[in-house]
């Protein structure tokens, strides 16, 4: 039972940082239903943003603490912001009259490039992340272990749905961002400025992925610039299994992910761990392919 | 109609040009002009980017700096070495083709690479039907140099290795029933399992549970609570210190004290940094320790250190012993030719390597003494040499 | 008129291709194995432009159905040992069918699941099922999982390569130009409309992976003979994606432009080679040793891929007047 319980703990920490990846991809794809294939990259950015802030930040403020991690995250995410709208702006916004899969190949381009030019820079080997807040093993009663890392970052990928939420659903660029996931030729007709609004789109889900990058780091300290291929692709899988465009379904599908893998893999095989994320996807849209929470599109000849 | 035959037309155009390239290539004989003037022309291949870029890039540093050794004392038989290296970008397909063109194109004497077994099994045939001695520095799959009588390697064997741990674990630190956990997309870890179990067996142990996972992997907390479980006295993870480090943090965390063990792919100054506290205690066995006193494995580290940054790494310590033992077999054999160098590699005996003494066996393999480190206070210390 | 030009230009092309392999062992290993490789991503390009170009299904992961027919071939030669040129034609021409006809199954169980699905799910669900496949591989103790399986015969030449690369085209080209290849192609335009027209849509979207599935499998086969060592490793997403590079430089549903794309960018990495061998000096102490144009070769792959993209992505190599319709 120990056991069972203790993956269960495992599953969700890993399923929240999905989930956190997840929320950017999904937002991104609900408004331009296009798969922005170097999400994962910005992530892994966000990660090498920490790495390199985190001595900056040392001389300021006490390492390891909270105010730390709070200055270094702020940061990280903001510098991960600016990437996503420059990237926006010279790779995707050109395309956007484009048939989709111009983009999608783009994407993949800008991907690469991300991943290429992050070995070139900062150099293939894996770097230990820095100590940015404190870890504390929580509990151990029954032989189950929890620590504060697997607390916070189910914390603070909680506060950022809810925050997200909020953001869409009553802030004005929040309805306009919801109202160009309906209908952007609508959506343009009623004054709203689309280009700023993709922007701003991509700005958040980007400023989402930094924050990922930087838990994720905290939780497994090596970075390395292919770090975001597969929780990347992950994360677009669990983003599709919650109904992709909803924002709680990418949370619960990356919780549904997480889980599942972990209990495949500890009890049944783990060999066969990478498969499992494109199983449960290729199941899923089987039998449901709106996702978990999505809506049905139908689609008007 | 005036579509199709507008195909037709660049179809042929297509397959001109493709002729075309092919006539270019015919007036390239094979390696007559290699010892052209005074260069030695030797080529090697590594994983300089990709997903094993890190390995790649430190045999290629070792490598180089033989090279750049040997040159800053005359070279080889009043001869400059001139070393063509190639990109595999740790994918497979591409050794294929780098080797061909070092050997076809560039006309090299003998080839150097690479670290992953696949790559250079992918390799290996190739030299061989050519006749051009191949060394690697760090591939540990026994059927790498059973491919022909010209491929070489620097390093011990899986079998060697397996065994190596097997009995240190069995014998010395006397454990009884051990997990195993290994890298199923990396053939070295599979093989160096596969031996220590084997090993540990035949030496009385009981292997109670198997995990894996994949290179590139972060999180291993559904392996290791599996494995705590079954409540081992070890845990041996024959995978690379890419992955260990976090294995170690995250077996910790989840509780579980036993020590942990593994091979030469822990070798990295990487590893303690990642890795912390949570590996004190953590035996390993590897090629070489950069602790080692003696004067010349000193020397080489310093130098590294002035040159790269970072203390050598066991890939870099082999990559400059590969480079070594072939240069040293070219003089003992007094030409380029192909054959006559694969024989004086055969006839190695006792080079004074970095990595130890090397003699090749009859069957091709480095035979020299594994060495096992232990971590304390941080630093890797020095606890036994095993000789074969 | 049509076919009869068409099937005098896959005689033609069969028949040089023999000739040329005559007189292949004149031509440098190196230049003849880039050649081979050529030859295998044409067939490789062409049929994943019948699924992604001419039927609109955008298929992420054709390295698998590669996968699948170059183990299957790689199995079966390996169980024979050196035979006379004559049975080992024969061999060879099995096992390169037999691999293409695992493949087409494995096309199979790709293309019905995938019925239902569109534009970027499909991407996903087919680069889920090529990670699969390649997860498949990599525990088949059979083919030696991580550890390799190694080829024994060096079958491939000039001969088969273009041979069938001459024989993929041909098919391709006279299916879609055929009153029933029709079918793809208003499969791709509009999938609804179809429907109403009557088209069986599901019969003509697991025909393209099926027949796609097939011929990728044949260039597996080609593959696993010329660099006669298979990783799964080497089936992975890297490769999908260089084959759907090619589909979408050579303008998909373009099949000359796709054929064009393959062989520049089969020739590529060989030309970026070609450069970064200016810098190879005599070793005396470089400062960045791995050399700025070595380091950068993927950097450069990557930065003309969106710069393609951005300015011209219809494709390089379009020529007929026909414009080509987005998907949705």
């Amino acid at each position: 039972m120990t056991e069972f319980l203790q993956q269960l703990i495992n599953g969700l920490a890993l399923g929240s940082i999905l989930a956190l990846i997840a929320l950017g991809y999904t937002m991104v794809y609900g408004i331009l239903r296009f798969i922005n294939f170097a999400h994962g990259d910005i992530f892994m950015l966000g990660a090498f943003a920490g790495y390199y802030l985190a001595p900056k930040i040392a001389a300021f403020l006490p390492t390891p603490s909270v105010g730390a991690g709070l200055v270094v995250m702020g940061i990280s995410m903001v510098v991960c912001a600016v990437m996503g709208v420059i990237i926006e702006r010279l790779a995707y916004r050109p395309l956007r009259r484009s048939p989709k899969l111009t983009v999608l190949i783009t994407a993949i381009g800008v991907s690469l490039f991300l991943e290429y030019s992050g070995q070139f820079v900062f150099g293939a080997a894996p770097k230990k992340f820095p100590d940015l807040i404190p870890t504390y093993p929580l509990t151990h009663l029954g032989g189950l272990s929890i620590n504060s890392n697997q607390v916070v970052v189910f914390g603070v990928t909680l506060l950022l749905l809810l925050a997200l939420r909020f953001v869409t659903l009553k802030t004005k660029i929040g309805t306009a961002m919801r109202a160009l996931s309906f209908n952007p030729e609508a959506a343009a007709l009623m004054g709203i400025n689309t280009d700023v609004v993709i922007s701003f789109t991509f700005a958040l889900g980007s400023a989402l992925a930094a924050a990922a990058g930087i838990l994720y780091a905290v939780s497994y300290p090596a970075i390395d610039p292919l770090m975001g291929i597969l929780p990347g692709l992950k994360a677009f899988v669990a983003a599709v299994l919650g109904g992709i465009g909803n924002l709680p379904g990418a949370a619960l599908g990356g919780i549904i992910i997480g889980v599942t893998e972990t209990l495949v893999s500890g009890y049944i095989s783990s060999t066969y761990r990478d498969a499992i994320a494109f199983g449960v996807l290729i199941l899923i849209l089987l039998i449901k392919p709106s996702g978990l929470m999505g809506r049905k599109e139908v689609e008007k000849v | 109609m005036k579509h199709l035959r507008k195909q037709i037309v660049w179809l042929a155009l297509g397959l001109a040009g493709i002729g075309l390239a092919g006539l270019t290539g015919c007036n390239k004989p094979a390696s007559g002009n290699a010892v052209s003037g005074d260069i030695i022309k030797v080529g090697e291949f590594a994983s300089l980017t990709g997903s094993e870029a890190t390995f790649g890039q430190s045999s290629h540093q070792g490598t180089q700096m033989a090279v750049d050794d040997l040159n800053a004392v005359g070279g080889v038989l009043g001869k400059k070495i001139q070393l063509l290296t190639e990109d595999d970008q740790s994918q497979a397909g591409q050794p294929a083709t780098v080797v061909r063109k070092l050997i076809s194109r560039d006309g090299v004497v003998a080839i150097l690479g690479e670290v992953a077994s696949s790559r250079s099994l992918e390799a290996a045939p190739i030299c061989q039907q050519n006749r051009i001695p191949m060394v690697s520095p760090a591939s540990t799959n026994p059927k790498v140099t059973e491919t022909g009588d010209c491929i070489f390697r620097a390093c011990f064997i899986d079998p060697f290795q397996g065994t190596v741990m097997a009995n240190f674990t069995r014998k010395t630190l006397k454990l009884q029933a051990v997990a195993v956990l290994s890298d199923v997309k990396s053939d070295y870890s599979l093989g160096l399992a596969k031996f220590f179990k084997e090993g540990f067996a035949a030496d009385g142990g009981k292997i109670v549970v198997e995990q894996s996972y994949s290179a590139g992997d972060k999180d291993f907390n559904a392996q290791l609570t599996a494995i705590k479980a079954e409540n081992p006295d070890g845990i041996f993870v024959p995978g690379y210190y890419t992955e260990v480090g976090l294995i170690a943090l995250q077996a910790r965390q989840l509780g579980i004290t036993v020590p942990i063990f593994g091979g030469d792919g822990w070798e990295s100054s990487s590893l303690v940094p990642i890795g912390g506290q949570a590996l004190e205690g953590c035996y390993f066995s590897t090629h070489y320790s950069p602790e080692d006193t003696s004067p010349a494995v000193q020397d080489f580290v310093k130098r590294f250190r002035a040159q790269h940054q970072e203390t050598p790494d066991a890939m870099a310590a082999l990559g400059y012993d590969s480079a070594m033992i072939l240069a040293d077999a070219i003089k003992r054999a007094g030409s380029t030719d192909g054959t006559k160098v694969a024989a004086a590699l055969a006839a190695t005996k006792d080079f004074a390597g970095i990595t130890g003494k090397i003699t090749i066996d009859a069957n091709r393999n480095a035979s020299k003494p594994a060495v096992i480190l232990t971590i304390k206070d941080g630093q890797f210390k020095y606890v036994e040499t095993i000789a074969p | 008129m049509r076919f009869q030009h068409a099937k005098l230009a896959l005689l033609a092309a069969l028949g040089l291709s023999l000739l040329v392999s005559l007189v292949a062992n004149r031509i440098d290993p190196y230049v003849l194995f880039v050649l081979y490789n050529i030859g295998i991503y044409i067939i490789l390009a062409v049929s994943l432009n019948l699924i992604n170009g001419y039927t609109g299904q955008f298929s992420l992961g054709h390295a698998g159905f590669m996968a699948v027919g170059g183990y299957t071939a790689a199995v079966i030669t390996n169980q024979f040992g050196a035979l006379n040129p004559f049975a080992s034609s024969a061999l060879f021409f099995g096992a390169l069918l037999a691999g293409g006809l695992f493949a087409a199954v494995a096309g199979l169980l790709v293309g019905l699941p995938t019925l239902r699905l569109k534009g970027d799910y499909l991407a996903i669900v087919t680069l889920g099922f090529g990670e699969i496949i390649r997860v498949i591989f990599q525990n088949m103790d059979l083919v030696g999982g991580a550890r390799g399986l190694s080829v024994m015969h060096n079958y491939t030449n000039f001969f088969w390569t273009f041979g069938m690369a001459s024989v993929t085209v041909y098919v391709v080209i006279t299916l879609v130009h055929s009153t029933y290849g029709r079918g793809f192609i208003a499969v791709r335009d509009d999938e609804i409309a179809a429907e109403a027209m009557g088209i069986n849509t599901t019969k003509y979207k697991v025909t393209a992976f099926v027949v796609g599935a097939f011929f990728a499998g044949i260039a597996g086969g080609l593959y696993a003979h010329s660099t006669q060592f298979l990783t799964p490793g080497g089936f992975n997403f890297m490769q999908s994606i260089a084959i759907v590079v090619m589909v979408i430089l050579g303008g998909m549903g373009n099949t000359p432009g796709v054929i064009l794309a393959a062989i520049l960018l089969t020739l590529l990495p060989e030309g970026l080679r070609w450069l970064a061998g200016i810098e190879h000096l005599p070793g005396i102490a470089k400062m960045h040793p791995l050399g700025w144009i070595g380091g950068t070769r993927m950097i450069i792959y990557s930065l003309l891929l969106i710069v393609l993209m951005l300015t011209r992505p219809q494709g390089l190599f379009v020529f007929t007047m026909k414009k080509a319709k987005g998907t949705s």
